[in-house]
């Protein structure tokens, strides 16, 4: 039994606030003027996920004439905010309840009448649950399904185990025709399904739980196999994918003004992955970091490992992401500190690689 | 399997402990910050007669082998559980001031490795009556008096891995494992029969092979206490599902009737109303 040593009970967390409810629709709330600013109830908690904008980009493909689209969850409409869709478009709107492999097989079955399926969900229970549907229903047929996982790595903290999801780029990168990548803001969703759309087979989008620190202030360039450069800098390179971009900009932030430069890489495009980042970092640096909110043995850092040994690029690789083991429970950011995968763990990691400080 | 005897509790008894389970819970939400009241205020008067009145556990001895199984398929609800967990002395009761804080053994869902008394972990929805479709098979393979206590959602009645473990318990004659369903009619996205209509349940669940009684009133401790000992005590050779039509949010005036406090929380002077109206409510 693990030993525990209780702390003193902190005063309640909430995230909640009078500008993030005068954000959203809040007609089917039953939260109103009556109720304290930090209450929220399962209709106004959409307030709390703004970066999950999945519904909105759709929604706008739709006006535009993509007829095709039709969007797909399981009781997680709300959660993953693809609900203003049905509400706009509620005959292409396909809620199956607490049901995912059904969804998945069934998303196959539609994409065979023509239609562009939109599958919405948990990453865990859409990646880890719906592994083989995924593979048999969606993947070898190659059919034209688009596949966004959120609340993905361990966004979800004190749910535990079984809403941790650190395994799906593991998993996923194994399927044969399966596109994977990672929007790693509410802007980068938007880019990702806008320059997507078109492509011709399966894409799985591994997203966050919607609360993620903007990286991007306007949609960013997006392609199959793409990366985006966000940091300059000669002393090294950071590869990162998620929550782990921003987190490295701010490592980035830290490091400067210890007189360390580094450049720091968003490779949203997980497979097929970006040579070039990688090609850059080894020979300029002599070594490369890899971070990703996954466990570090298959996951994003696994296959920057097998193009630096596949092309013979002689360097050092760096992984930061999760042990091989089951996160601790506790709220994210806590979790994200301790497992340093925040910006001064990233920064340590960064200091540690170049020898510099402890 | 044989019948056996009932624990002689109270009514007022049951209805304190149906109480601190939803007191326990909005202090815990406050501690956590999020909670999932309306799932667990529909639940306590099930979970108090089950572990006050009918289940043969020992806290003593978290995994002596011929206890009685519960497993929380609807493991959100896990915060109502933990409470009684601790009343029942499986852990210190200074544990759930730790509630989801960092490295805590409580979480939103209960976790087998690390919370004494929890005989399986959770979270994801649709696993459960399976595992104890295993569990009631190797009890009845130890030959062991033990029954197996699966305690579901509505929502998760829409998961097919339920259906596969409800033949699989019918085909065994499984009649140590008992089924219950806590239908609050609430869930993630909205009122669960209209995200997906899974009723009728009865007509389902009986042609399954699965005995099956009907809890009009989930919250009635006399008719809860009754149901569930027939459930558990007076088997015939099928496993038995019960469905325990139950109100989301049950205790809370304004939590009432909806899907809405399937999740949320409460800020100060909600609290302290949603504190009054449990204090001086009389279920059951």
């Amino acid at each position: 039994m693990n030993q525990y040593v209780p702390q003193p009970r902190a005063p309640g967390m909430s995230y909640m606030t009078a500008e993030m409810k005068a954000a959203i629709d809040l007609s089917e709330s039953r939260v109103g003027d009556m109720n304290d600013e930090a209450t929220w109830d399962m209709a106004a908690s959409l307030g709390l996920s703004r970066q999950l904008t999945t519904g909105e980009v759709l929604i706008g493909l739709a006006d535009a004439g993509r007829d095709d689209i039709v969007v797909c969850t399981a009781d997680l409409g709300r959660p993953t905010q693809v609900i203003n869709f049905g509400r706009k478009y509620p005959n292409r709107y396909f809620n199956f309840g607490i049901a995912e492999r059904n969804m998945i097989g069934a998303a196959a079955g539609l994409a065979t009448t023509g239609h562009l399926p939109v599958i919405s969900n948990y990453s865990f229970f859409l990646a880890l649950m719906g592994l083989e549907n995924i593979r048999n229903d969606i993947c070898y047929p190659n059919l034209n399904v688009r596949m966004i996982g959120t609340h993905s790595g361990i966004a979800m903290g004190f749910y535990g185990t079984s809403h941790h999801c650190n395994e799906d780029i593991g998993a996923l990168r194994a399927v044969a025709g399966l596109t994977v990548m990672a929007p790693c803001d509410g802007n980068a969703i938007r880019s990702a399904f806008r320059a997507t759309i078109d492509h011709h087979g399966p894409i799985y989008f591994r997203a966050g739980r919607g609360r993620e620190t903007v990286v991007y202030d306007t949609p960013p360039a997006w392609e199959i196999g793409g990366s985006n450069t966000l940091r300059e800098g000669g002393d090294a390179t950071i590869l990162a994918i998620g929550n782990l971009v921003a987190a490295s900009l701010g490592a980035a932030d830290i490091l400067k003004r210890e007189g360390i430069a580094i450049t720091v890489v968003d490779m949203y495009s997980l497979r097929p992955i970006d040579r070039q980042p990688i090609r850059r970092a080894a020979r300029g640096d002599g070594m490369v970091i890899s971070a990703e909110e996954h466990n570090i043995t298959s996951g994003f850092g696994s296959a920057v490992a097998e193009v630096i040994a596949e092309e013979g690029l002689a360097c050092r690789l760096h992984r930061i992401g999760m042990p091989d083991d089951y996160s601790l429970l506790g709220p994210p950011t806590h979790l994200y500190r301790h497992y340093g995968l925040d910006a001064e763990g990233v920064a340590a990691r960064v200091r540690k690689a170049l020898g510099k400080g402890k | 399997m044989t019948s056996r005897a009932i624990k002689n509790v109270s009514n007022e008894d049951l209805r304190e402990k149906a109480r601190m389970i939803r007191l326990e819970t909005l202090r815990l939400t406050d501690i956590c910050g999020s909670g999932h009241y309306g799932s667990t205020f529909s639940m306590a008067e099930l979970v108090a007669v089950l572990y006050y009145q009918l289940l043969n556990v020992d806290p003593k001895d978290a995994r002596w082998a011929d206890r009685d199984r519960f497993t929380l398929g609807k493991g959100h609800a896990a915060i109502g559980l933990f409470p009684v967990l601790a009343d029942l002395g499986f852990f210190p009761k200074d544990w759930l001031d730790t509630y989801t804080r960092f490295g805590s053994p409580l979480g939103d869902h209960p976790d087998m490795k690390k919370v004494p008394g929890a005989d399986f972990s959770s979270g994801s929805i649709g696993h459960n009556l399976s595992v104890s479709v295993g569990m009631a098979l190797g009890l009845k393979r130890k030959q062991s008096p033990a029954r197996v206590v699966c305690l579901m959602g509505d929502g998760e009645q829409a998961e097919g891995q339920i259906w596969e473990a409800a033949i699989s318990g019918a085909h065994w004659g499984l009649d140590n494992l008992i089924g219950i369903v806590d239908i609050n009619a609430a869930g993630s996205d909205g009122l669960t029969q209209q995200t997906m209509k899974t009723e009728p349940l009865k007509a389902k669940w009986e042609a399954f092979g699965w005995r099956t009684f009907v809890l009009e009133n989930g919250h009635d401790l006399d008719a809860v206490s009754d149901t569930l000992n027939r459930a558990l005590n007076a088997p015939d050779g099928r496993p038995t599902c019960v469905l325990a039509y139950t109100v989301a949010g049950k205790g809370v005036s304004f939590m009432e009737h909806g899907w809405e406090w399937h999740l949320g929380f409460l800020g100060p002077r909600d609290l302290e109303q949603a504190y009054r109206e449990v204090m001086e409510g009389h279920i059951g």
